[in-house]
């Protein structure tokens, strides 16, 4: 994953650019799987994989297709990057071992979805339970996020195109 | 996760930075996964044989992550587009030149 990002700031084709994060959504999949989280790696393959894929090829359609080509790396930003990479791995150094069954996360309320969602809600995939029953109000404002994007793309797209029309016709 | 970072704030292409953006936001994600994996575990569903299980609630939340990233994306390329068809380029710094020229222009026009 490390490779394909740095190919991904090295290359100046957009359209290369979009499909190698495309491969790069599809490894991050193959993570999830490793780490038994199994919606989220369909999830990933196919929305951020499939379709932001898409939505970047449309927008290339309708933009250019080559980055403009610069030379030689910027110290500044190349500084700020280091500093905040370090200090969250300062951050990581008092986590709770990987995989380790006594950490903090384990003792709240994913014991209770683990011995109870079976009984209390039904569907033997506890996360489709969790997500529709228990925590419904997320996904019913995550609903309401993707209603409001769409929105915002028909009135940035839609009303520039007519206006072109307008022009044209004029 | 900070090769995205530095994409994000070194890169002039818009199209590169919202790619960038994408990058970042996965790393966070995977960290998110890697906190609910339990030793010797299996994922989170039901079946006979299995008694160890990896913490549901993190994946439910990424689920979540995910969409609204790419709704947030969405939403960024519409802009880029926008963008396009105003100034005719999606390069930062020729948006700033050509920012400064008409506001030079403005101050000439004035007075």
């Amino acid at each position: 994953m490390v490779v394909i990002a740095y190919l991904l700031l090295r290359m100046h084709n957009l359209f290369a650019v979009v499909m190698m994060s495309g491969i790069y959504s599809l490894l991050a999949a193959v993570l999830y799987v490793i780490m038994d989280a199994v919606d989220v790696a369909f999830t990933e393959a196919a929305v951020g994989a499939g379709i932001s894929t898409v939505l970047m090829l449309g927008t290339l359609a309708l933009t250019s297709r080559r980055d403009k080509e610069r030379t030689g790396n910027k110290p500044i930003p190349i500084l700020i990057v280091t500093i905040t990479g370090l200090l969250l791995i300062y951050g990581t150094l008092d986590m709770p071992p990987y995989g380790d069954p006594t950490a903090p996360i384990h003792h709240h309320v994913g014991r209770y979805y683990i011995d109870n969602s079976g009984e209390q809600v039904g569907p033997p995939n506890i996360v489709t339970s969790v997500l529709a029953s228990y925590r419904g109000y997320d996904t019913l404002g995550e609903v309401t996020v993707i209603f409001t994007a769409a929105i915002g793309v028909m009135a940035l797209i839609g009303r520039s195109r007519k206006r072109k029309k307008k022009l044209k016709t004029n | 996760m900070m090769m995205g970072f530095y994409i994000v704030i070194s890169q002039h292409n818009l199209i590169k930075k919202i790619v960038g953006l994408n990058v970042f936001q996965v790393s966070v994600f995977v960290f998110y996964i890697s906190m609910g994996k339990v030793k010797g575990g299996t994922a989170p569903v039901f079946l006979d044989g299995f008694e160890i299980y990896s913490n549901p609630l993190p994946h439910v939340l990424i689920l979540t992550a995910i969409v609204v990233g790419v709704a947030t994306s969405a939403l960024a390329l519409a802009l880029t587009v926008r963008i396009k068809d105003t100034y005719g380029t999606i390069e930062e710094d020729e948006i700033e030149a050509l920012e400064t020229e008409d506001q030079e222009k403005e101050k000439e026009g004035l007075p």
